[in-house]
């Protein structure tokens, strides 16, 4: 192995390469070249390191320096100065966005500092195309190690573990290996759900794209537990990186024997096959991912029978969450007591969110279960951006809720936000500000599922489309007296009524908003206002003549000719031909349009 | 279909045939290749896995990854994911369709774009997000729009 004297790692997790993170690869290899040092700097990319409005970003190994928003032409000045001359490029370090501080290294700015990083353990560490670099940080040891154990102790490590699903539902992970363990049939299956399907979530993604090694280890350790002998991984079609790295893990585990027959010389045998969705929401659900597997339309089944008994072609099945499946090797190695001392009384571990929407940090962050959602938005997260407002934040997707402002200080367990009408969901924690409408929230979620339901029970098909339907009256100023109270009884309907838990949750984010937030709807009904001066069919723009300089930048952006003026006169806007685009508002660089209601005759 | 697709077609079919639940990824492949699934490549899935062509057009409607009709050149996928639509999605994809002259769901007369709104694409921290292909392109706004068709055009 030739001898180098340092090392970048850049983030090659999705976010990163969607904003030309190869380019500057590119580049800084080049640059390496020019300067006569290719040999004694080692570029490797690596997993997604959660930074991901940073990017792309990289780390300067040994000084482990972390640079931000790299372009191509920054790689000549880091070769130049850092690695030649051992001088810190500044400009291109991390700013705290609401102190201005600037940080030299990754571990410590405030969004990496304040996290405990167990399933994302390798992510921004290893290079995750490589078996070698994920062995070098324990890999496949926790396998070894099950197989040393019986199938019994590793289920009751496991158990004792506290480690619950992490794809919504929380239920406890041992508990479900037990009962697969114990039911009869054969062959049996483990099934890793990566059919990460809830809109604002990316947790699944960037870990089987930034260690996928880790969960093809807690699968096959679950396969030895339950004495199954096959595996699928069933993963979105929308992901071909975590798809084509998956593939190569599991080409490089096979290579290496730890896939397939009599694995480290035992007489455990297992086989993985990868299977893709096909976009459909709804076969995130259990019996309807089996459903597509098999090859039919992903429609759900009743339960019982549970997949534990009756599954994949009809055998014992256990379906985990990509996530979970990442949490079972530290488990395995470090003990039950270890895992279970991290998190709450009933919430054991850390859970990984994608932190997204209106906050200045977003990308991919893993906490104790128990951090506050202050925590979070203001410390992790950076607080939000433009000065703004925090409104609320919705975790769970369209499965789950709201969370006011006053619950800022709630700890974010199972139990903590299921008392408050939302759930833990899979991860997907997006912000929203003062100019986020909680009705058009609403309206959103709704009109997901609605689409998404699968059709085959009418409280969901039909009780949906009701709901969505006044929903759209309300946010268009149509609203009627009673609306409200027609949306919690319909809502409550569907929820009792509906077999699978798409229904079950999807009148969730509805019944959420009007709990807390009950006067934004009495605003759209009662007085045909949008208090965020969201909803297009309530507000119109026009122009501040004091702040107007006549720029004409209104007039060129505007897509219907409504922005008018002549030079050297204030602009205006005429509101029969504008179409509410807010194109003008956006570009406009002296804040000379503005919003205002316009109140629609009560009807 | 014509022979080199027809080609295509039983090639994905032989390499699937014999595996349990070899469905989904025969049709996957197909649409993968051939940008849509041809009514005569069902026929053709249906005559070799023996299954009937109503289940196999169940399966093609039910999920939103195939489609029955061709797709442009240059496929748009606007997200509509929830941190998307926060930040304003809703205007990118009329800004597509004003600009293109289309609606979502549909294809300009000279086959080179369609657009398309798509759940979650998972670049949300990058919201709003579109894919071009397999092109991810972020933090779009109408002046993006703009400038993306014409480098496309």
């Amino acid at each position: 192995m030739a001898i180098v004297r340092a090392n970048v790692l850049i983030c090659a997790g999705s976010a990163c390469v969607s904003s030309r993170a190869y380019e500057f690869k590119d580049a800084l290899l080049k640059a390496l070249e020019e300067a006569g040092i290719r040999a004694e700097v080692n570029v490797v990319d690596t997993g997604c390191v959660g930074t991901c409005d940073l990017g792309p970003v990289a780390i300067v190994y040994p000084d482990g320096v972390f640079y931000v928003k790299l372009k191509p032409e920054d790689a000549t000045t880091i070769v130049n100065e850092h690695l030649l001359k051992g001088r810190v490029v500044n400009r291109l370090l991390y700013q705290q966005p609401m102190t201005k501080e600037v940080f030299p290294s990754l571990s410590e700015i405030d969004f990496v500092a304040r996290q405990k990083r167990i399933v994302l353990r390798n992510m921004g560490i290893i290079n995750p195309e490589s078996i070698e670099e994920y062995i070098a940080r324990e890999g496949y040891e926790a396998l070894a190690k099950a197989l040393t154990m019986t199938p019994e102790e590793v289920i009751d490590t496991v158990k004792r573990s506290g480690l619950r699903g992490r794809g919504g539902a929380g239920f406890p992970t041992g508990l479900k290996w037990e009962l697969a363990r114990k039911a009869k049939g054969n062959p049996k299956y483990v099934i890793c759900n990566g059919d990460e399907g809830d809109p604002g979530a990316f947790m699944d993604r960037s870990i089987l794209e930034g260690d996928p090694h880790s969960v093809i280890e807690g699968m096959m350790i679950a396969g030895y537990a339950i004495g199954a002998s096959k595996g699928f991984f069933y993963v979105r079609a929308e992901y071909p990186l975590a798809i084509k790295r998956l593939e190569l893990a599991l080409e490089q585990a096979r290579n290496y024997g730890l896939i397939g027959e009599n694995i480290l010389g035992t007489d455990f045998s297992f086989d993985i096959e990868l299977r893709r969705g096909s976009g459909a929401f709804v076969c995130g659900e259990e019996t309807a991912l089996i459903a597509s597997i098999e090859g039919r339309r992903g429609e759900p089944r009743p339960r019982p029978p549970y997949p534990a008994n009756k599954g994949l072609w009809d055998k014992p099945t256990v379906i985990n969450n990509v996530e979970t499946l990442a949490n079972i090797a530290p488990i395995i190695l470090n003990g039950a007591d270890w895992f279970s001392s991290i998190g709450t009384e009933k919430s054991k571990g850390t859970k990984v969110f994608a932190l997204a929407g209106k906050v200045n940090n977003t990308g991919l962050i893993e906490v104790p279960f128990g951090t506050s959602l202050r925590e979070i938005v203001f410390e992790v997260g950076g607080g939000i951006p433009g000065g703004k407002k925090f409104k609320a934040a919705q975790t769970g997707g369209p499965s789950g809720g709201c969370i006011p402002a006053e619950y800022l200080d709630i700890p974010l367990d199972y139990e903590s936000l299921k008392q408050i009408g939302a759930i833990v969901g899979s991860g997907g924690l997006i912000i929203m500000d003062e100019d986020t409408c909680m009705v058009d929230v609403a309206r959103f979620f709704l009109e997901f599922t609605q689409s998404e339901s699968c059709g085959k029970c009418p409280p969901c098909r039909v009780g949906t489309r009701k709901m969505l339907d006044i929903l759209e009256r309300i946010i268009n100023g149509e609203g009627e007296e009673g609306d409200i109270e027609r949306l919690i009884e319909l809502g409550n309907e569907v929820r009792q009524d509906s077999l699978c838990g798409l229904g079950q949750t999807a009148p969730n984010p509805v019944l959420s908003t009007i709990r807390f937030f009950r006067d934004e709807y009495e605003a759209h009904i009662n007085e045909k206002r949008c208090p965020a001066k969201s909803c297009r069919a309530l507000i119109a723009y026009q122009v501040i003549p004091d702040k107007c300089r006549a720029c004409g930048i209104c007039a060129r952006v505007c897509p219907v000719g409504a922005a008018q003026g002549k030079p050297r006169e204030i602009h205006f806007i005429d509101k029969n031909l504008c179409i509410k685009c807010g194109d003008c508002f956006a570009k406009c660089p002296f804040g000379a349009i503005e919003k205002v209601d316009i109140f629609l005759e009560k009807s | 279909m014509d022979p080199v697709q027809k080609r295509l077609v039983d090639e994905i079919i032989a390499n699937w045939k014999d595996k349990p639940g070899a469905l989904m990824p025969v049709l996957q492949e197909i649409q993968e290749k051939l940008g849509y699934l041809p009514s005569d490549a069902m026929e053709e899935v249906s005559r070799c896995l023996n299954i009937p062509l109503t289940e196999i057009y169940g399966v093609a409607t039910f999920y939103h990854f195939f489609s029955l009709k061709p797709k442009g050149k240059y496929k748009i996928q606007v997200c509509e994911g929830t941190a998307c639509y926060v930040k304003g999605a809703k205007r990118v994809l009329e800004k597509f369709e004003e600009v293109l002259g289309i609606k979502v769901g549909e294809v300009t007369p000279d086959g080179k774009f369609s657009i398309e709104s798509v759940r979650c694409i998972g670049a949300c921290s990058h919201a709003p997000a579109i894919m071009v292909n397999d092109q991810v392109h972020g933090r779009m706004n109408s002046e993006k729009v703009l400038q993306l068709i014409k480098s496309l055009k």
